[in-house]
C-alpha cells in the first residue's frame, strides 16, 4: 500500500515488475512476523518451564544410599514406571480366573459406583443444556434485547465454566453434604457455562432474516428465537450436547474424590490405602466406559449430522 | 377517496446519510402503489419505516388516524400484523414446514405458552390451508420451506401475510429474486389480494414495465426523497432518466432497469 504512493515511476513501470517488487516486500514482512513470533514464543516457553520448576536441580538418593544432585527430569522419569508397576496386578495363566476375580474384588461396589456415575453425567447434562440453551439466546450479540441482558446473560455463563467443576463440587458438598447431589449440581452448572457459551456462538452465526419475518408479522422476541432462530441452532445443539455428555462422564468419574458421588471416591481410597492394583482396576472400568460412551455418542451424533444432508 | 396512509416529513438518517429525507406522502385504501428508484433511494428504508421494523429519526407516520410511530408494545405487534410485510429473500424459516411458516402469520394473536409450543387451533390451520390453496400450494403444506422454488416460497410469504388478516401490504422487492414466469405469479398473486379484498399494496420495485403494468400509482424516489408521484402515463422518459441519474448512459432502456444485484441485509444496502 505505501509503496504505491511512493513514486510515479512505478506508475510507469511494467506490472510485472512491480509485482515482483511488491512480492520481495510481501515475502519480507512475513519473516519479519515469523523471527519475531519464534523470538517471543521461545521467550515464554523457557520462562514458563523455568517457573514451572523444569530446570529444577534436586538431591536424588542412589541405590547404594548416597545422595548426589541431579537434574529433575532424568530423576524423576523413572519413578514413573515404578508407580506405574506397582499398580499392575499378578495375574497368571494358570490362574487367570481366580486372578482377575483378586484384582477386581470390589466389583460389585464398583458397578453400583459406575452405574451412579453415569447417571450422574446424565443428570448435570440435563441440567447444563436447559441452563445453557435458556441463556444462550440473551447471550448472542445479535439476539440480545439489550446490552444489560446480553452483559448479565453472560457474566453468569463465565462465571458458572470458569470455576471447575471439582471447586463447585467442594462447595455443594459443604451445603448439601456427601452424595451424587452435590455432583450433578457442580456438573451441571460447569457444563451450562460450558454449552450457553458454545450455543450462543451458534448463535450468533444464524441468518437473522426469517427472524425479521417473524417480527413484521408481529411476532414477540420470543416468537423470533422460537420460530425463527431455534430450527435453525437445533442441530449444533444437539450434537454439541452429546460432546458434553462424554466430557461428563469423565468428569463425574472423578468428582467423587471430594465426596461428591461416583466412583471418584474410590479412587481417593485406593490412593490413601496405597492399595495400587485397585486403581488400575478403577482405571481399567473408567477406561472402559469412556470408550463405549465416546463411541455411541460419536455413532449418534453422525446420524442426527446425516439426517441434516438428507431432509 | 379517503387517504389511510400519511406520512409527514418522515426522515430517517444513518450516521451521515439520509435514507428517507423529508418525506410527505399519503396513500388512499385500496390503492395499488408502486414504488420505484435507484438502488439505495431509500424504498426500503421508507416500507422498513411503515411496518416500524426501523423508527423514524423524525416525521410521523399515522394509518386510519392512529400514530403508528408512538405505538408500543402489544399494540406496535398488532400494527405490524395488519401491515403484513413481504421480503426479497421471502424471511422464511427454512427449517419449519410450510404450514407453520404460515401459522407464523397468526403470532400476533397468540399468548406466551400456545406460542412457544407451536399449538395452534383449527381455526386458524383451516386459514392457513385456505391461503395456501388461493396461491396453489396446498400440496406442498407440509414440505420443509426450504426445499420449495424461489417463486413458490414467495407465494408461502404471501399466504402467511394474509392469514395476517392485513389492511395494508407492504412488499419489498418481491420479485427481484425471482424469474419472470414466477415473477408474473407473484405479481398476479398481490393483484388479487388487492382487488379482491381490498387491501391496500405498497411494493417497492425496480422493473420499470412491472410498474406500469401493475401499479395504480407510481411513487418515484432519489436520495431519500420522493422525486415523482402519479400516473404511469405521466411517467415520461425525460422523467425516468432523472429518476435514475442515467450519468454515462446516453441510451437508456426502460426494459433494462433492473441492474440492482441482490444485496444480503437490506440494512446495508443504504449508502451512496
Amino acid at each position: 500500500m505505501t509503496l504505491a504512493q511512493t513514486s510515479d515511476a512505478r506508475a510507469y513501470a511494467p506490472p510485472i515488475a512491480v509485482f515482483e517488487q511488491d512480492y520481495a516486500a510481501l515475502r519480507r514482512r512475513a519473516r519479519i512476523t515469523w523471527a519475531v513470533g519464534s523470538f517471543i514464543f521461545l521467550v515464554l516457553f523457557a520462562l514458563s518451564s523455568w517457573l514451572g520448576d523444569f530446570f529444577k536441580i534436586t538431591q536424588v538418593s542412589l541405590a547404594d544410599g548416597s545422595r548426589e544432585w541431579r537434574w529433575i527430569i532424568p530423576a524423576g522419569i523413572p519413578r514413573l514406571g515404578e508407580y506405574v508397576a506397582k499398580t499392575v496386578p499378578d495375574l497368571n495363566w494358570a490362574t487367570l480366573g481366580a486372578d482377575l476375580a483378586d484384582w477386581f474384588w470390589r466389583w460389585k461396589i464398583w458397578l453400583n459406583l459406575l452405574v451412579e456415575t453415569v447417571l450422574i453425567a446424565f443428570m448435570a447434562t440435563v441440567f447444563g443444556v436447559v441452563g445453557g440453551f435458556l441463556l444462550s439466546f440473551p447471550a448472542a450479540r445479535n439476539l440480545a434485547p439489550n446490552r444489560w441482558v446480553l452483559w448479565l446473560s453472560r457474566r453468569v455463563l463465565e462465571i458458572a465454566r470458569t470455576v471447575p467443576d471439582l471447586v463447585w463440587a467442594l462447595i455443594f458438598v459443604f451445603c448439601f453434604s456427601v452424595g451424587p447431589m452435590a455432583g450433578v449440581l457442580a456438573i451441571g452448572l460447569h457444563s451450562a457455562g460450558s454449552l450457553g457459551k458454545l450455543y450462543s456462538e451458534v448463535n450468533e452465526n444464524i441468518d437473522m432474516r426469517p427472524l425479521e419475518g417473524v417480527k413484521a408479522a408481529g411476532g414477540t422476541w420470543f416468537d423470533q428465537i422460537r420460530y425463527g432462530a431455534v430450527p435453525q441452532v437445533l442441530p449444533n445443539i444437539i450434537s454439541y450436547t452429546l460432546l458434553r455428555f462424554e466430557i461428563n462422564v469423565r468428569s463425574s468419574s472423578i468428582i467423587g474424590y471430594v465426596g461428591a458421588g461416583g466412583l471418584g471416591q474410590e479412587f481417593r481410597e485406593a490412593m490413601s490405602l496405597q492399595e495400587y492394583t485397585d486403581l488400575s482396576a478403577l482405571f481399567v472400568i473408567i477406561f472402559v466406559t469412556v470408550i463405549v460412551i465416546d463411541y455411541g455418542s460419536e455413532k449418534l451424533r453422525h446420524r442426527v449430522i446425516g439426517l441434516e444432508r438428507t431432509p | 377517496m379517503t387517504s389511510v396512509l400519511t406520512l409527514r416529513s418522515v426522515s430517517r438518517h444513518f450516521g451521515d446519510t439520509r435514507a428517507v429525507d423529508d418525506v410527505n406522502l399519503s396513500i388512499e385504501a385500496g390503492q395499488f402503489v408502486g414504488v420505484i428508484g435507484r438502488s439505495g433511494a431509500g424504498k426500503s428504508t421508507m416500507l422498513r419505516l411503515i411496518n416500524r421494523l426501523i423508527d423514524p429519526t423524525t416525521g410521523s407516520i399515522s394509518f386510519e388516524g392512529v400514530e403508528v410511530t408512538a405505538l408500543k408494545g402489544r399494540a406496535l405487534r398488532d400494527w405490524r400484523r395488519s401491515c403484513a410485510m413481504i421480503f426479497q429473500q421471502f424471511n422464511l424459516v427454512d427449517r419449519l414446514d410450510v404450514l407453520t411458516n404460515v401459522l407464523i402469520g397468526r403470532l400476533a394473536e397468540h399468548g406466551f405458552l400456545s406460542s412457544m409450543t407451536m399449538r395452534f387451533s383449527d381455526a386458524e390451520r383451516t386459514m392457513a390451508i385456505e391461503a395456501l390453496d388461493r396461491l396453489d400450494l396446498v400440496p406442498q403444506a407440509l414440505q420443509r420451506a426450504g426445499t420449495l422454488s424461489g417463486g413458490q416460497q414467495q407465494r408461502v410469504a404471501i399466504a402467511k401475510a394474509l392469514v395476517q388478516n392485513p389492511k395494508i401490504m407492504l412488499a419489498d422487492e418481491p420479485i427481484a429474486s425471482l424469474d419472470p414466469a414466477n415473477a408474473t405469479l407473484v405479481m398476479d398473486g398481490l393483484r388479487a389480494i388487492n382487488k379482491d379484498h381490498g387491501i391496500t399494496v405498497l411494493v417497492n420495485l425496480h422493473t420499470l414495465d412491472t410498474a406500469r403494468a401493475y401499479c395504480d400509482r407510481i411513487i418515484a424516489m432519489r436520495q431519500g426523497r420522493v422525486f415523482f408521484d402519479g400516473t404511469a402515463a405521466q411517467l415520461t422518459d425525460d422523467v425516468v432518466r432523472d429518476i435514475y441519474g442515467t450519468e454515462g448512459l446516453r441510451e437508456f432502456n426502460a426494459a433494462v432497469t433492473s441492474t440492482q444485484t441482490i444485496t444480503g441485509q437490506p440494512t446495508t444496502s443504504i449508502s451512496a
